[in-house]
């Protein structure tokens, strides 16, 4: 195990699959700026996601780049947490999940900022002024449905409920890692406790903690989506446009 | 929205929103993509007295023929200095 390789390669892997999760939602989304804004984030993640898996390859010397790393890879072979890979379900559980995940993804990059290793430095400092944005918004949406009508308070409050087991594996150790994701979780609670208080909704108690992403074992929807991801690449390897 | 370099804002689009709050959200979004600005306002459409094109003749042409109006009607007289 190599720690950075592992983490950048990790990270680049939720980045990934949540910019082609939220992509999903192009052309899809309640309304025309929301489109936009869900399309900017996708973009946003998927800068970071090009960046991580570009070093990780680097580090791993094996003449794998961006490209060999997120389309010639199986579900067995990705690292990414389960949350980013669960369906998008409704517009509450998309935002439930971006909610979690800019929750977590802030403090990460924050940490990565000051981290000894120079790439992961300049990666977390660019990242995380696009994640704070992306927790901006997923909190906004997370307050107005959640203290809105009785109708978006049942969608969002279930929104969180079914979410919220995938949020434990975020912050198991990372042996090796220049950051340890077990010190993230107080500043995790600390930007979702009052959201989810300001927006009536009750926070899960914890408990079942599914996990395994970063083992490389994955929910069924992992595999369907990279079909998606990949077929292109697949057919056509190199091709650009 | 006021450019990097800009002094005043300028009106670049309008947009759907539930309230001011979101609408500086979706302006940010759909209208800074390509580093357009620095600054954003945003107005609900509500807000906005505009002049009716109806009433464009009565407002505008009667501008169209007072050429004195602009600096470069005058003549500046031979030996006015600093001017």
């Amino acid at each position: 195990m190599n720690g950075p390789f592992d983490l950048a390669l990790a990270l680049g892997d939720d980045a990934l699959i949540a910019a082609q999760r939220l992509a999903e939602w192009t052309t899809r989304a309640p309304e025309m700026e929301e489109d936009v804004a869900l399309a900017n984030i996708a973009l946003d993640q998927l800068g970071a996601a090009r960046l991580l898996l570009t070093y990780a390859g680097e580090l791993e010397g094996a003449g794998r780049d961006e490209d060999a790393l997120a389309y010639l890879r199986d579900d067995r072979e990705f690292r990414n947490c389960l949350l980013v890979e669960l369906p998008n379900g409704d517009f509450a559980v998309t935002m439930a999940k971006l909610l979690f995940l800019s929750a977590y993804q802030l403090p990460l990059y924050t940490a990565l900022a000051g981290c000894a290793d120079e790439r992961l430095a300049a990666i977390g400092a660019k990242a995380r002024k696009e994640s704070a944005y992306h927790l901006d918004h997923a909190s906004l949406w997370a307050r107005r449905l959640g203290d809105g009508t009785a109708e978006s308070h049942r969608r969002m409050q279930a929104a969180v409920d079914q979410v919220w087991p995938y949020v434990h594996e975020l912050f198991a150790p990372f042996p090796g890692a220049p950051v340890d994701p077990t010190t993230l979780r107080a500043a995790f609670d600390a930007t979702v406790d009052p959201v989810l208080a300001e927006a009536t909704l009750a926070r899960p108690a914890d408990g079942w903690a599914p996990a395994g992403g970063r083992d490389g074992r994955h929910t069924e929807h992992l595999s369907y989506l990279l079909a998606e991801m990949q077929v292109l690449h697949r057919a056509h390897p190199g091709a650009i446009w | 929205m006021r450019a990097r370099r800009g002094l005043a804002h300028t009106h670049v689009g309008s947009l759907h929103a539930p309230d001011a709050e979101l609408a500086l959200r979706n302006a940010r979004d759909l209208y800074t993509r390509r580093q357009e600005g620095v600054s954003i306002w945003v107005v609900p459409a509500g807000a906005i007295t505009a002049s009716s094109p109806d009433e464009k003749d009565a407002f505008f042409d009667p501008a169209a023929d007072k050429v004195y109006r602009h600096p470069t009607f005058y003549e500046v007289p031979d030996g006015v200095a600093h001017l």
